[in-house]
Formats: structure tokens, sequence, C-alpha cells
């Protein structure tokens, strides 16, 4: 369908899906995005909150024609609280695998000399050098757990930009990255700097260890 | 100076041009000469500015219908001057820079005098003058579409999709029929920037700034959002009345320069303004009234379908999707919107295009999708032109 009608809570819905998919299944290698909300309804749950049905299509970035189809479930907690919505989902049939990217960017970035260091990605006119796309991929990734974590019915959370990453030499096995991102809130259109700490390892996956905001 | 064209009718004409030349400088650019000129022919000619006064009462005394081609040849000079030495840097596929812009402006101007006329329609809070294209085969009783880009600083997409309509408007002008015949019949009012001093803090300063860059008293937060300055149901919902925040509504209603600056001249132009179209990005969106109440417009049904079709018109070229609807539900109530009060003042066509992406770059869309975006969304203004254009009221 080339237009829909659709209202803009179901949206932020999806989205706040998307961004808890993308942290449990994103990394250098694949960068989670939504491409179309299919179905949605919205159900109110006396004393609860209100819950979310979708039904999503994601697409990864990096290989436009690897698409999955999702159910998601999402749970805005009644209240004040600062329990983070619940979100529940299910991946029909399986993600291409990303074994080869994520061992290929391991190995270079373990046999690097000097810690990793950038700014502004993309840069001011929308560039990224291809080198930059996979810790571009691994923001992406982490920011789903942020974004997670701070969402309420009336956000909607996007990464704007990578102000600065700077990698942190470890001892273990795993990348470690410190990143000071931009994220863009759509609501109140403020852009807000967060920082987050993001530890990720081919076998392991990501894992936000640190973020707050700026 | 200022150079005339006139095509005498008859021999008698011809002697009235005759006599006028050997009683002033007058410079034919064609034919080469006085004695070259012949009933019915294109006569071009240039006249000190002193002196054009007496050459218009002569030609209106003698009923010779005359236009004026160049209405002041220094200025046409120097933009094609200013043209080489800073629109060299203009690109229709690059993010230009204010002072590229508005040269641009100047030159496109002079280099298609039959189509295109600059004017300045204010100031910025900053002092910048606010250029204004109006694109079209001049005619007369002629009704208008407004369209304006850049309301928020950091969308820069916006911009560049106006000038790249302005170039479409003058390269398939003669060559595709729609875009013709909408020339022909309607006049676009275009405004390439409207808040440019907050769009050349993105370029010095902060890329992600939003709002115009003017003080607030009692505050050392700077702007207003000009997109939440209008008088439509001003400040009521979906706007701050903080200073510091990114969707402050202003001390009042067209507080801000450039937003009464455009306000005034929907205003003055009201009788022949027949339809609003005003660009931002990201989301792809098409919305219509209102965003500042969740209550639809009289005419929602037309609304929601041409706006439907219009998605699908985009979409046809590269499968780029967009969602449509009324702003409240769509995206999210917010008063005080140009779209809605342009609607209020009864141009019953008003439109909000929120181009790409949906935010994988969001505001910093790589310079290489700037063609097809723009490619895509003139689908769309054609068709909405269009349809304005049967449907005249």
């Amino acid at each position: 369908r080339s237009g829909s009608r659709m209202e803009a809570p179901q949206g932020r819905a999806a989205a706040l899906a998307t961004a808890c998919l993308s942290y449990s299944r994103g990394g250098p290698g694949r960068a989670l995005a939504l491409r179309a909300v299919t179905a949605a309804s919205a159900q109110d749950i006396d004393n609860v909150g209100r819950k979310y049905h979708l039904k999503l299509v994601l697409e990864d970035i990096l290989d436009k024609d690897n698409i999955v189809n999702c159910t998601a479930e999402v749970l805005y907690h009644l209240g004040n609280t600062n329990a983070a919505p619940d979100v529940h989902f299910e991946i029909e049939g399986e993600l291409k695998s990303t074994d080869e990217q994520d061992n290929t960017f391991y190995n270079r970035i373990r046999s690097l000399k000097e810690e990793l260091v950038a700014q502004d990605i993309p840069d001011s006119h929308g560039n990224v050098p291809p080198e930059m796309e996979p810790i571009r991929a691994l923001a992406q990734a982490a920011a789903g757990y942020v974004v997670w974590q701070n969402s309420t019915e009336d956000t909607q959370y996007h990464l704007a930009q990578i102000k600065h990453v700077r990698q942190v030499k470890r001892s273990d096995d795993y990348l470690e990255f410190d990143y000071m991102v931009l994220l863009h809130e759509f609501v109140s259109q403020e852009i807000i700097p967060w920082q987050m700490t993001v530890l990720w390892h081919p076998q392991h996956g990501v894992k936000v260890t640190q973020n707050s905001r700026q | 100076q200022k150079v005339f064209r006139v095509i005498p009718q008859n021999e008698e004409q011809v002697e009235i041009i005759s006599s006028l030349a050997s009683r002033m400088q007058v410079d034919f650019w064609q034919p080469d000469s006085v004695t070259q000129v012949k009933p019915k022919m294109k006569v071009d000619f240039q006249v000190e500015a002193d002196k054009s006064f007496e050459v218009e009462s002569l030609l209106a005394q003698n009923k010779m219908e005359y236009r004026v081609l160049i209405d002041n040849l220094q200025t046409a000079i120097e933009a094609q001057f200013d043209s080489k030495v800073r629109t060299a840097g203009h690109s229709y596929e690059k993010y230009n820079q204010w002072e590229t812009i508005a040269a641009w402006t100047a030159d496109i101007a002079a280099q298609n005098p039959d189509l295109v006329s600059r004017s300045v329609i204010g100031e910025t809070y900053e002092g910048r003058q606010m250029y204004l294209l109006k694109v079209g085969k001049s005619g007369t009783n002629k009704k208008a579409i407004f369209m304006d880009c850049g309301f928020h600083a950091r969308e820069w997409i916006s911009p560049a999709f106006c000038q790249w309509f302005v170039k479409e408007a003058v390269e398939t002008y003669g060559k595709d029929s729609v875009m013709t015949n909408i020339l022909d019949r309607l006049d676009f009012y275009i405004l390439p920037v409207l808040n440019i001093d907050g769009y050349v803090y993105t370029w010095t300063n902060n890329r992600m700034w939003r709002k115009t860059r003017s003080k607030n008293a009692g505050s050392f937060c700077i702007g207003t959002d000009p997109n939440r300055n209008f008088n439509a149901g001003w400040c009521s919902i979906g706007a701050s009345d903080n200073p510091c925040d990114a969707t402050y509504c202003g001390r009042t209603p067209e507080s801000e320069k450039e937003t009464k600056a455009l306000a005034d001249f929907i205003r003055e132009h009201l009788s022949t303004i027949k339809a609003y179209f005003t660009i931002h990005s990201y989301s792809q969106l098409l919305l219509f009234p209102y965003s500042y109440t969740y209550k639809y417009p009289s005419n929602f049904e037309e609304l929601n379908s041409i706006a439907g079709t219009a998605s699908k018109q985009l979409a046809s070229l590269y499968n780029t999707k967009y969602t449509y609807g009324p702003g409240a539900e769509t995206i999210y109530p917010a008063a005080g919107g140009s779209d809605d009060w342009a609607f209020d003042q009864g141009i019953k066509y008003s439109f909000t295009f929120e181009l790409r992406d949906t935010g994988r770059y969001g505001f910093l869309l790589p310079e290489s999708q700037i063609k097809a975006t723009c490619e895509e969304t003139v689908l769309a203004v054609k068709y909405l032109a269009n349809y304005v254009l049967q449907h005249l009221y």
C-alpha cells in the first residue's frame, strides 16, 4: 500500500517495539528498522494500563531484502511509574545470520593499535564513512535499550546522531564503547544528549551497562 | 536602466518608436537598430532609468502595449556576476548555505524573467532579507499557490525541495504539458527559507537547532518555534510557554518577524491564494487540518481523498510510503501551525509535507537522497496543484 491512515499512538507503540527488537537482535552487523505496521489495536486494562497489539514488518537496513514479520505487545503502565513499558515480541522465521560481518568487525577492532575514536556519525550532510557503519548499527541497537527504558505513551525516540564514540580497551573478550549520542524525541521535538556504555561480543550480543541523560 | 519590450502593431506605432529613439538615448537589444523595426515584431530596448517614466507615458498615451523586461539592469548584471562567484557553489543535489541560496534566488529570476520574479517580504530577526519567488507565466487574474520551506532550521531537505521545485518549473515549462498548464494558469509563491537565521545557525553552531534565533525577554533561552507561532488555537495544546523548549509558542501569535512577514503576505494576497503547502521533515507524512483540535475540517472527505491520491503519486516513483491524515491524530496535536492558520483564513487546500525519511537518518538525510526525495515530492505537488486548478473557488 502506498499510503495509509494510522493513528499516532499506535505508531509510537510500534516504534517502541522496534527499539526493543533492535536491542535484542541488533549489533554491528544488523540494524533493524520498522518498515510497516500491518495491524494495530489498543486495549485498556483496568488498573493496569493500555496494551497495544501490533503486527510489524521489520527490515535490516544493512540488507534491505532481509525482512521479517513480528507480532508485538506493548503495555504502558498506568500512572506516573518509573517502570519501563512491558514489551513482548515474536519473530516469524529467522533473521539472516550476521556471523561473518560480526567476526570481521570484531577482529578489525581487536587489532586496532589505538582505541577507536570518532565523532558526528552521520555528519551534518548525512555521510557515514563505510567503516563506521558497524559502529552506528551497534549504537542503534544499544539505543534501543535506552529508548525502551525511557518511553511513555506520549514519547517517541529516534537516534539522531552519534556525537562522539570512544573505544575502551578491555582485558576480556568484550568490545566496549563509550557513546555520546543525541536522541530526538518526536512529541516535544527536543534533542537529548545521552551517554551509553556499550558492551558487545559476537556470541553474547549487545549490552548497555551504563547510561545517563546529559 | 530599464529594458522594455514593445510589439508595434502598425506603421504608426513603428513611427512612435523611431521618434523616441531620435529624442533620447535608446539602445536596441532587438532588432539591432531602429531602422529594422517593423510591425508585429518584438522590439526590446534599453533606456536610462530617469527616462523610463517618459517612455511609459508615451507608450500609454498611444495605447501601445509594453512590458518591462528588466526593471533594473544593474541588479540583473550583478546577479549574474554573483552567480558566477557565489552560486558557483550552488547545487540542486547538495545542501546549500544561505548565502548561496540567496544568490541563487537572484540568479534564477534573472535567468528566467518570463517565469520567475523575486521580491522581499520582510526581514528576519537578525536582519536578513526574506526572499520570495513568484513562479508562473505572467497573466491577468491568476490565482496562486503559496509554498514555503525551511520553517525549522534543522530540516535541511526542506529548502532543498523548494529550490528543486523552482528548477523543475523553469526547466520543464514548455516541455512538460502538466507543468506548462499549471504555470500558465496559476502562480506559485515560493519562499525557499522562512527561518533563515535558524538555518544559518545550523551551519555555524548547532546542526540540530529548530527554532528562530530571537531573544526572549527574561530568559537566557533563544528562539520561538515558528510552527507554533500562528494564530490558530495559539499555544493551547502541543506547544510550550517555556522559551527554553523546542516548541515554544512565542510571546504572542506572530511575535516573530518571520511569521509575521509570511502572515502579512498571505493576508494581503488572500483573494488570489487558493492553496498553501508548507514543507517540513521528517516522517513521510502528508497532513491537513486540524492540528490544534481533533475536530475535522468541513471539507475533510475531500482533503482526505486528495491526500491519499497525492501520497500514491509520490509513492509511484520509488515506492516511498507516506502516511496521511489530519494533523492531530496522525502526528500529534499541536496548536499555532501555519497550515491550520491558512486554512482558517479561507485557504481550503492546506497541507503540511513531512519529507524523508522515517528516522534512519532523520534530519541528517544524506545528500545522495536529495534528488529522489525531491523528484517524488514534485509528483505530489503537481497533482495537488492540478487538483486546485480544477477546483478553483
